[in-house]
């Protein structure tokens, strides 16, 4: 049997489309949608937070999202140690819930940036990045006015100690002006994660990469791996 | 509420307004940091009303990890 991943749907997001249809690319992964007004994820064995400007970003991306009623039980999940992951609004989501560190910011330049990136694999311990290897590159697009990841001093020396800095800007390719190139980061217990990069949109040849697949190839492994 | 980037962090808004400000015949402007005012009402004794503004902020309407906030309350009705 599949395991079930769980797509929150909230209003403004423009990505669950993608990320559904990523997911249920992958053998032994199956796509559903969460709506954002339901207490419920479904029996999810993993959530998903999708890409978009949720709430219209209105305040700051992220900040009233992350007190959707469906959160309540996202950040329970992730407490008790459940995989999140969050491409893009979903990270600031993430990172607006405290459930990671650091804050996203708006780009250095202050434009709306869409290109090819490439990140650098520099943490395999989390359920998305375990089958890859150390130092791996990673082609995925980024498509983002709010991504530059900011965490003050202090913070920043912890996280970066404690290898939770999961992908990193890879070859001059730092579209934003992240501190340390910072492209994705994971918390402590390493099951909630966050990236800029959409590996949602890197899963066919036709739009230039396939390298997404790496991240929810391994979801896929670290899920059958668990007995039901 | 006035809240706006915390000192010392990058405010490239800021910059970019500092740098348009020259072209106006404005030469000696520097520090320029672009924050956000936040109105509201609310009921309340000026201490209970002050104490619920903080957590708001601290909860909702300011990031304490990036920026930084003032609340000043103005116009206590009977």
């Amino acid at each position: 049997m599949s395991a079930r991943v769980g797509v929150v749907v909230f209003p403004g997001a423009c990505d669950e489309r993608d990320a559904l249809l990523a997911v249920d690319r992958v053998a032994g992964l199956e796509a559903q949608y969460l709506p954002h007004v339901e207490r419920d994820l479904k029996g999810s064995d993993a959530v998903l937070l999708p890409g978009g400007f949720s709430y219209g970003d209105y305040l700051r991306a992220g900040a009233i999202a992350r007190f959707a009623p469906v959160m309540e039980r996202v950040i329970e999940f992730a407490r008790e140690g459940g995989p999140v992951l969050g491409i893009c609004n979903g990270f600031q989501i993430l990172c607006e819930a405290r459930l990671l560190p650091g804050a996203l910011l708006v780009n250095e330049h202050l434009k709306f940036t869409c290109r090819q990136v490439l990140v650098s694999v520099e943490g395999t311990d989390t359920p998305f990045t375990s089958g890859c290897t150390t130092g791996e590159r990673l082609s995925m697009p980024v498509k983002h006015t709010t991504g530059r990841w900011f965490a003050p001093p202090g913070v920043l020396e912890q996280v970066e100690a404690a290898g939770q800095v999961t992908l990193r800007y890879a070859d001059g390719t730092n579209p934003n002006g992240s501190l340390h190139d910072v492209a994705g980061v994971a918390n402590e217990q390493g099951n909630v994660f966050g990236l800029m990069p959409h590996c949602e949109h890197a899963t066919d040849e036709l739009t230039g990469s396939t390298d997404g697949l790496r991240l929810f190839g391994s979801l896929a492994t670290h899920l059958s791996a668990i007995p039901a | 509420m006035l809240i706006r980037p915390k000192e010392g962090i990058l405010d490239p808004q800021g910059q970019a307004v500092e740098r348009a400000l020259p072209a106006l015949g404005y030469d000696d402007v520097e520090n320029v940091h672009v924050g956000r005012l936040v109105e509201l009402e609310v009921g309340g004794d000026e201490r209970t009303v002050t104490a619920r503004v903080e957590e708001m902020c601290e909860r909702l309407l300011a990031n304490p990890l990036i920026e930084s906030y003032e609340v000043e309350t103005i116009g206590v009705g009977p």
